[in-house]
């Protein structure tokens, strides 16, 4: 986490959720799960400034690592969503 | 269903062999909230050989990072029949049995991720707030009953244990009122001194009446989970399994980290004076109990190839025995770890485990204490143990560590 949340771009790979629920837990205003199946949903994949650091904090926590985060406008790379 | 054969051992006793030393159990004596004496390494040794209740030599791991790199990295299998049990037990046969059916937990992909995503729909972040009243009524109800009874209690009996059950049995959909046919049978499942005939007729028992149930469910769905999976396309056998393993799971964790939890926060004064007054850090609260306290441990793998691991080479078919409580203590991850410190933000402990096996019923565990520590601490504002804490009797031969029981008391108003 940092002080100066730098912009980010995230994906998910509901293929790899394990459904354990600790990002919607973590970073609510960004993910959620799905009813059905209890995998991520990814609510905003470039996250507001005072939403960086709790999805961060997601992307660290996921324990299937099915969150990946692009340093977006930072590196200038566009990843589609998955 | 719970049925653990990574737990089902024998005498074989191993510690007479030569090689490296066995799993760590012995807690020191008047430290109940400790890891087993030994069991926590210098932390430049995130992993070092350990030798199996059969005498095979694996590894044992208590580095943080390591911890998350096997959990998570599917080269190493949670299959039952593939591990060399951690710790000696009675009655260890040649060669653990395979998973029986229902029993995810021994179970790798693509097998287990099938029966993980018709449940993990069902435990959703959103599904578990929702269950906040009920837990909220549970906990009134047996704080009310408490209450009448005292100004004593056993507060594993009258607490820790009934909270979690009722939830879980509303939520499953198996009467409370039944609990003589399921709570002693979960009991023995878990304990490591049980003869394997013990465990085998508590698994039979526990079967026989989750059959009874899913064929009730099926005849006259409720509405319930156990209901709702009548719907998917599990076999009656599949659905008692997982019946069990559920049920099983929900009795007997947040029950022992409520209790444990409880001795933990009167033992560390500063510690639940801060939560009393500011009732908002019960969420931290429960993540650094769950650290500091990790009763379910620890987590065997087996290797399915060799695999390196922070510089050390894991052979094929060697048993990884991962202790997620020594990890939680790895002061690399958490500063002064044997501190219980409920403001140090402990999130990213690996007490639920971590990879695709991950704890399934967290988020339930998470409302349950999130919601019983508070109320407990208020309704009992001068809640102390009954006894000298070193009197105290521990859980230590069972997968699930905890308190037997904890006398307490409090000033009658």
């Amino acid at each position: 986490m940092s002080d100066t949340p730098q912009p980010l771009l995230l994906s998910v790979d509901r293929g790899r959720c394990a459904g354990a629920g600790m990002c919607a837990l973590t970073a609510p205003e960004v993910f959620d799960q799905d009813d059905e199946e209890g995998l991520v949903v990814l609510l905003r994949p470039a996250p507001a400034p005072e939403h960086r650091a709790a999805a961060r904090t997601a992307v660290g926590l996921c324990p299937a690592g099915a969150i990946t985060l692009d340093p977006g406008e930072a590196s200038g790379r566009l990843r589609t969503e998955s | 269903m719970s049925y653990d054969p990574t737990a089902a051992g024998t005498t074989a006793d191993a510690a007479t062999t030569e090689g490296p030393p066995t799993l760590p159990t012995d807690r020191r004596t008047g430290c109940p909230f400790d890891p087993p004496t030994g069991l926590t390494a210098p932390s430049d040794e995130p992993l070092r050989r350990m030798r199996c209740a059969d005498g095979h030599i694996g590894w044992l791991v208590t580095g943080h990072a390591a911890a998350r790199a096997v959990l998570s990295d599917p080269r190493f299998s949670s299959r039952y029949e593939l591990l060399h049990p951690p710790i000696p037990m009675p009655g260890l046969p040649e060669q653990l049995p395979p998973a029986p059916v229902g029993d995810i937990i021994g179970l790798d992909a693509p097998e287990h991720t099938r029966y993980r995503r018709l449940l993990t729909g069902k435990f959703t972040v959103r599904r578990m707030r929702r269950l906040t009243e009920r837990v909220q009524h549970f906990t009134a109800e047996c704080l009310d009953a408490m209450e009448q009874a005292g100004p004593t209690a056993d507060l594993v009996a009258a607490f820790a244990q009934p909270v979690p059950a009722l939830m879980i049995c509303e939520l499953l959909g198996v009467p409370y009122a039944d609990r003589e046919r399921f709570q002693s049978q979960v009991a023995a499942l878990f304990d490591q001194t049980a003869e394997v005939e013990a465990k085998g007729d508590a698994y039979t028992a526990l079967s026989h009446y989750l059959n009874e149930l899913v064929l009730a469910k099926r005849a006259e769905p409720t509405d319930d989970l156990l209901s709702d999976l009548t719907t998917s396309d599990l076999t009656d056998e599949e659905l008692a399994g997982i019946g069990g393993l559920l049920l099983a799971a929900g009795l007997d964790t947040t029950a022992n980290m409520l209790g444990l939890g409880t001795f933990a926060l009167l033992s560390n004064p500063d510690q639940l004076d801060a939560l009393r007054a500011d009732p908002a850090l019960a969420g931290q609260t429960v993540e650094e109990l769950l650290r500091y306290l990790s009763v379910a441990d620890p987590i065997p793998r087996a290797a399915l190839e060799d695999v390196e691991v922070e510089g050390r080479l894991i052979r094929t078919g060697e048993t990884v025995t991962v202790s997620v409580q020594a990890a939680n203590r790895d002061p690399r991850r958490f500063p002064d770890p044997d501190r219980l410190d409920l403001h140090r933000g402990a999130t990213g402990h690996l007490a639920f485990g971590h990879g695709a096996h991950q704890c399934l019923g967290q988020q339930l565990a998470r409302v349950e204490m999130t919601v019983a520590f508070p109320a407990l601490f208020a309704r009992f504002p001068t809640l102390r143990l009954a006894v000298p804490p070193q009197e105290v009797p521990l859980r230590d031969r069972s997968n699930i560590y905890g308190v037997i029981s904890l006398p307490v008391t409090w000033d009658k108003e």
